[in-house]
């Protein structure tokens, strides 16, 4: 025997919560990342490998989360947030976990050396990428409180405020790349040109890593000026 | 009429059947907006529902009865043979009934005001003649389909709107909730209690005139406005605590506010609604006692009684299933859009009341969770269930009326 309300079947799942939780896994997955370049500084490949395999099961996590929310919101939803704008957001969050599940490959792949001069900034680096995924899951998390506000006012400001300091760290991660480089050119005739390539690589890499953190936020600076 | 006595009966056995599927059917609906915000539990829900949904019944649904009865058929040609017009309503009200126990098996957001005004309508044009029916106060009653629940969206809108401008969207939403939910509350008892003393306890023997029954009911308001505000006040709230919190503690506050307005909702339901099965009883019952056609009579308030039994059994054999299942299910409906939605449509439920004409409360609330909707208060709305809705609007009309038809013949057949 089916039984129905018709009102509460007409509330179509909230399309906001899934959204928190599939940041909220990209977030834990990118959290990961640390450990994992701790390991690889340290040249401990089996931990290395270890906390990649997490790396590898969280980016699987956020797969799953965000092909069920894409399930979830069929055509016929009438949604408080353009469909479009929601989707899109998606698939910059979960570009986060993409990218972080490549870094980590390369790095544990090519059995990557962090030259030591560099490693104090490369760390400082890796964290303050993380930091800026920390804080475009903090304006995500405001996504309800925008709902009740109607996205307009107090909360609005608040929301800008936090994607201001967004832009802030992904700012202090370009002016790392930099250095970063700088200190490679440096070192790099005395590494194998091979390796120093890569390096240069996952300096990108991780840079684009913050990048993408920073474009979750543009996103949402989009839903919140519509 | 040496089948007096009988008639009487089966009326009171169909009309109890009717009502069960009342209460079976729709008023899990009337209670989903409060149960799905999480403001009040399942077993909250029916106990406020029973309660008030009689009390609704009982109290003021003596209004949109006359309507079903005298609106919509013109019975001067059958005024030799009122028996006509006894099969006719009962078999109405088990077609209606019957269409609304296969729709709550099925699931189907059907409404059961139409149910009952479509066979009512089938009857009077094969049993009676085509041009028997008033197809004009059809017209009315129809258009009052589709006003209905855009009146009730847009006072929603708008009432969401104030919500946002004067609580959540400001810089204390902690404090001006303290503030203006008494106003709220004010406003919700009031437009329920003007309606009860204006229309309703007429049969009580309450007879006030209506400046008194609206300051009456002021009275009423503020007394449940200031009972309220207090028990706000109570409440531990953290008026410093940081904004995230402060949401939260609003949404307590409006809590309290919705568990009145959904006792309003109940109440509205159970006045409007009542009708759809006591109407044709107290045809019957008129006919008998009278041994003609009356123009029309007062409802008997036993058989408002009845009907107010009915709904309250069908609630709780069968709405308390339903009502658990809305209370699995997690919605962004939160108790400050709850509000707004469940207050916009008892508002609108009442007002119609008064003015007699029978609404559908479902569709009420469809409306008024659409307007929540829109002003971007619910974070996704299904349309295709909304789809699903409007096609049982047609549905239901020719449905009701083929099995009405059907069951007048049987009835005639068997009872002549």
């Amino acid at each position: 025997m089916a039984l129905k309300s018709t009102i509460a079947e007409m509330l179509g799942g909230s399309p906001i919560r899934p959204l928190q939780q599939h940041m909220e896994s990209v977030v834990a997955c990118v959290d990961l990342l640390p450990k994992f370049v701790e390991a690889v500084i340290r040249e401990d490949w089996t931990a290395a490998a270890e906390w990649r395999k997490q790396i590898v099961g969280g980016e699987h996590d956020a797969d799953r989360l965000k092909k069920s929310l894409r399930k979830q919101l069929p055509t016929h939803l009438f949604m408080a947030v353009d469909r479009r704008d929601l989707l899109d957001m998606l698939q910059m969050q979960d570009k986060v976990a993409n990218k972080t599940k490549d870094v980590s490959g390369l790095m544990l792949g090519r059995r990557m050396r962090i030259p030591p001069p560099m490693v104090d900034l490369f760390t400082r680096y890796v964290a303050r990428t993380v930091a800026a995924a920390h804080q475009a899951l903090k304006a995500i998390q405001e996504l309800d409180a925008l709902l009740d506000t109607g996205f307009r006012g107090r909360e609005t400001a608040f929301v800008e405020g936090l994607l201001r300091e967004l832009d802030h760290i992904e700012h202090e991660t370009d002016t790392l790349q930099i250095e970063l480089r700088e200190q490679l050119m440096a070192l790099e005739r005395d590494w194998p040109p091979v390796d120093v390539m890569f390096l240069y690589q996952i300096i990108d890499w991780i840079g684009d890593l913050a990048d993408r953190a920073q474009r979750v936020g543009s996103r949402l600076q989009v839903l919140v000026a519509k | 009429m040496d089948y007096g006595f009988l008639f009487i009966a089966l009326a009171c056995v169909f009309g109890l059947f009717m009502a069960w599927g009342v209460g079976a059917n729709d008023v899990a609906n009337a209670m989903s907006t409060s149960v799905g915000s999480r403001a009040i539990t399942v077993k909250q829900a029916i106990i406020i529902a029973a309660i008030f949904e009689f009390a609704g019944a009982y109290l003021a649904g003596g209004e949109v009865t006359a309507t079903i009865r005298n609106g919509m058929l013109d019975t001067a040609s059958i005024a030799d043979t009122p028996e006509i017009l006894v099969f006719g309503m009962l078999g109405s009200l088990l077609a209606a009934g019957t269409w609304l126990l296969v729709a709550s098996i099925k699931g189907w957001p059907v409404s059961t005001t139409h149910s009952i005004v479509g066979a009512i309508v089938g009857f009077g044009a094969v049993g009676i003649g085509m041009d028997a029916v008033h197809w004009s106060r059809i017209g009315t009653i129809m258009i009052s389909w589709v006003i209905s629940p855009v009146l009730a969206g847009s006072i929603a809108y708008g009432l969401f709107m104030s919500v946002q401008a004067l609580i959540l969207n400001t810089e204390t939403p902690l404090k001006n909730a303290l503030r203006y939910v008494p106003g709220y509350i004010f406003l919700t008892v009031f437009i329920t209690a003007a309606v009860t003393f204006t229309k309703g306890l007429s049969h009580v023997g309450l007879g006030l005139s209506d400046v008194q029954a609206y300051i009456l009911s002021a009275l009423v308001a503020a007394l449940v406005a200031v009972g309220g505000g207090f028990f706000i006040r109570r409440l531990k709230l953290d008026p410093a605590a940081d904004h995230k919190f402060q949401f939260a503690n609003v949404e307590r506050v409006f809590t309290l506010l919705m568990i009145i307005t959904a006792c309003a909702m109940a109440f509205a339901h159970g006045s409007n609604d009542v009708a759809n099965a006591v109407g044709p009883v107290a045809a019957v019952v008129g006919i008998v006692e009278s041994g003609s056609i009356a123009a029309s009579s007062m409802v008997p308030s036993w058989v408002l009684l009845l009907g107010a039994v009915g709904i309250v059994l069908g609630l709780v054999t069968f709405g308390q299933r339903v009502m658990a299942t809305v209370g699995t299910r997690i919605t962004d409906l939160t108790p400050s859009r709850g509000f707004a939605a469940t207050l916009a449509a008892a508002g609108t439920v009442v007002v119609a009341s008064g003015t007699g004409l029978p609404i559908s409360t479902t569709h009420t609330l469809v409306g008024a969770v659409l307007g929540v909707g829109l002003a971007r208060g619910i974070g996704a709305l299904n349309m295709s269930v909304i789809r699903s809705i409007f096609a049982s609007w047609i549905i239901t009309l020719p449905a009701g009326a083929i099995l009405s038809v059907i069951f007048f013949y049987v009835l005639r057949a068997l009872l002549s």
